[in-house]
């Protein structure tokens, strides 16, 4: 099945075979990694450009060991979010990259549909790694990947999200990729960080945790940010920690072989106990590790999409 | 000048008259025969003749934003959709709040405009919803209405008197009606899109707890208040009650509240970005049926102007707002005469008497023999698609570009003259 799109902008777009042959991919790449020599030379003179105007670490460590592990040219490029409202358009820095032949640029960004003026404006590939509330859908990906690597499977699992899926682009992600590979989802949380129509997409909401927790093949959970309790989407800390804290306890309702997932970066203590976090369920590091391979596929499928079909004529969504 | 149109049908909804006859213009009036021979005959076959467009809300951005438009632009694109008055929204920069600026716009507008231009003056001084604006002076400088377009009178005292106050000039406050905290950092309509594209939304409540508001203190005050481009089901339904009441309440929706549902934005398009936001299926209908029984009493375009480069970015940074003048009449013989939604007399009443009698407007609004000759030539049989080049105002923001359209003015006749026709464009 060829993967044939200019863009990786979420994964509404994607059909199941897509996700499938992305998924099918990763795996001869995530064998270079346990090799004394981890690089791959799929994507020589090739120029990779990461623009975060968002800080990140994880995801944009994450793409550029991908990248360098494919013998791509690597550029990055941190911009603070004020900088462009006052300065130069994000069409005009598009431009600009894509002046210096950058072939691929990733892009991250505060607002949602960034991704999506860019992919408009350019013939460059953009993948986003992440838009305001919208998706992120190497996320989702890897999310998909590693559940699939433990499970065998997706189809028919319980996959349960904790947190703040209003403000979640990790959950839209998710939501998306899991439902069209035949899991069944579940969100968690307080209504308030529950969007009223998320019912829409095929998901089960729970406002009670250790309800939603039974019988559960997953747990993903995301991380609670401080500034939502400013904006009285819940009183305080205490009473989420009380609520919402996954925990060993809570867990003993899930299923035995249940697998612990977060994006990262954790609140340990907040969102999830340290007992949990360090638990051998929990598979956080290797959803780490799964995402440097995951977007080396993507990088790999969008480069190749490239070559075969010229600029001009690939989907462009 | 005197003109003569013959053999057309005649449609003004003041006398419900709709007929195959003659019109006649001299001197700038309808009059009933000429005392001479015409210097111009036009021959109106299969065309029909209604009052000129009268469109209540619009943005014509000078003085302050000429780059977005000018008068003399915004009048130009006003009169190719056969609009021959539009009223100006105060909120250019300086803001409408003092005589000099109503005597600018209207020495500007005597000067370089093409239509009728009627400022609309604020509510508050400067417009942040503190203090009243000397509404007495404004009025005698020639203004037909207040608002604080684009910001609601917050404090509700502030806006008992803003009511109360008006009552000796019978001229409406005209009430955007939005609650800002509700609808905070908000940039399109809350609901299953706004969750799937990410982006904050806007619910309906939030024009509703406001209409609300307004409506019971127009109870309280017994003001006369208009409520600007009502968007949602429930606006409607609290408009309607009050009429019931017989509150001294009306209200304009505009056409792309009839036309467009927020599935529109799916694309991040900028041009689908306007405030009150586009709500979804059920409110289109709800408007649809309160235009069908006389609850939303007039169509405006709430034409807003903005520059490509003022649009053409990320949707939570680009403005509120979209032109109008040139799609409000084919979007009204489209999707409500042709839909069977209004008839076509009852369509051009909300474009023309029905703004005329709630702004006081002498001799406009109707073709009766002594009324200011501004007319609309309609050939409803005029098949044309709506192109980015074709546009006269400055600004090209319309989510209707590229739509084909069956019907829409080909004759505007301001003050007995003609000012545009499709055959000779702008007619100086």
């Amino acid at each position: 099945m060829p993967f044939n799109r200019k863009d990786l902008l979420g994964l509404q777009d994607l059909d199941k075979k897509e996700i499938q042959t992305i998924i099918d991919s990763v795996k001869p790449f995530k064998s270079l990694f346990t090799r004394s020599i981890k690089k791959a030379p799929a994507l020589v003179g090739k120029t990779v450009v990461n623009l975060f105007y968002e800080p990140s670490t994880r995801t944009r460590t994450s793409f550029e060991i991908a990248a360098k592990r494919l013998s791509a040219d690597v550029v990055n490029i941190a911009t603070a979010t004020s900088s462009i409202v006052k300065g130069e358009s994000l069409i005009d820095t598009g431009k600009t990259l894509e002046a210096m032949k950058a072939d691929i640029i990733i892009i991250r960004h505060s607002l949602a549909g960034s991704p999506e003026i860019l992919a408009k404006n350019l013939n460059a590939s953009i993948i986003n790694a992440g838009d305001g509330f919208h998706e992120h859908p190497t996320q989702g990906l890897l999310d998909l990947y590693t559940i699939y690597e433990k499970k065998k499977k997706i189809e028919g699992l319980k996959i349960l999200l904790v947190g703040d899926i209003l403000h979640s682009r990790v959950a839209k992600s998710n939501i998306w990729a899991l439902t069209k590979m035949g899991a069944k989802l579940r969100v968690a949380g307080p209504p308030t960080l529950i969007p009223k129509n998320i019912t829409d997409l095929g998901v089960e909401v729970f406002y009670d945790l250790d309800e939603a927790i039974k019988g559960v093949d997953v747990v993903n959970i995301l991380r609670i940010q401080m500034e939502r309790q400013q904006e009285n989407l819940f009183p305080s800390v205490h009473e989420y920690v009380e609520l919402y804290q996954v925990t060993s306890e809570r867990l003993a309702n899930a299923k035995p072989d249940v697998l612990i997932m977060h994006p990262g970066p954790m609140n340990r203590g907040i969102e999830i106990s340290s007992s949990v976090a360090d638990s051998t369920s929990a598979v956080i590091n290797e959803q780490v590790t799964n995402g440097i391979a995951v977007r080396m596929a993507v990088l790999y499928l969008l480069a190749a999409a490239r070559t075969k079909q010229g600029k001009k004529h690939v989907n462009t969504n | 000048m005197s003109i003569q149109i013959k053999n057309i049908r005649i449609i003004d909804p003041l006398t419900k008259t709709d007929k195959i006859g003659d019109i006649f213009i001299e001197k700038g009036k309808i009059v009933s025969k000429l005392s001479q021979v015409p210097s111009k005959v036009i021959d109106g076959k299969n065309k029909i003749a209604v009052p000129g467009l009268i469109d209540i809300h619009s943005h014509l951005r000078e003085p302050g934003q000429e780059e977005k438009e000018t008068i003399a632009t915004g009048t130009r694109s006003a009169c190719k959709g056969g609009i021959t008055t539009v009223f100006c929204m105060p909120n250019t920069k300086p803001v409408t709040d003092n005589a000099p600026s109503v005597e600018y716009i209207l020495m500007k507008s005597q000067k370089e405009g093409k239509v009728n231009v009627f400022p609309i003056g604020c509510i508050t001084k400067n417009s942040p919803g503190e203090e009243l604006a000397e509404i007495g002076i404004l009025k005698k400088a020639g203004i037909v209405a207040v608002s604080d377009d684009g910001l609601p009178v917050n404090n509700s005292q502030i806006m008992r008197r803003a009511l109360e106050y008006t009552k000796m000039f019978s001229i409406p406050v005209i009430a955007h009606c939005e609650d800002k905290e509700l609808s905070k950092n908000g940039v399109m309509n809350a609901g299953k899109n706004s969750m799937i594209l990410g982006l904050r939304g806007i619910p309906n409540q939030s024009e509703e707890i406001m209409v609300a508001r307004d409506i019971m203190l127009s109870e309280l005050t017994a003001g006369h208040l208009h409520i600007a481009h009502v968007s949602t089901a429930g606006s409607v339904e609290l408009v309607r009650q009050a009429k019931k009441k017989g509150l001294s309440v009306t209200c304009e929706t505009c056409p792309h509240y009839f036309s467009l549902t927020d599935d529109a934005v799916k694309t991040y398009d900028t041009n689908y970005k306007m405030n009150p936001p586009l709500r979804r299926q059920e409110d289109v209908d709800a408007i649809k049926e309160g235009l069908a029984d006389g609850t939303i009493d007039c169509i405006a375009t709430d034409h807003a102007p903005h520059t490509f480069e003022d649009k053409n970015k990320e949707f939570d940074l680009a403005p509120f707002g979209i032109i109008g003048f040139e799609t409000l009449l084919s979007l009204v013989l489209n999707e409500l005469v042709d839909k069977k939604v209004l008839s076509l007399q009852d369509a051009i009443a909300k474009m023309t008497i029905n703004p005329a009698k709630i702004f006081s407007l002498k001799q406009r609004g109707t073709l009766s023999v002594g009324s200011i000759a501004d007319i609309t030539i309609i050939d409803t049989e005029y098949n044309y698609e709506y192109k980015k080049e074709d546009i006269l105002s400055k600004s090209k923001n319309s989510p209707f570009i590229g739509r084909k359209f069956k019907g829409g003015a080909v004759i505007t006749i301001v003050g007995g003259k003609i000012a545009w026709s499709k055959k000779d464009g702008i007619i100086n």
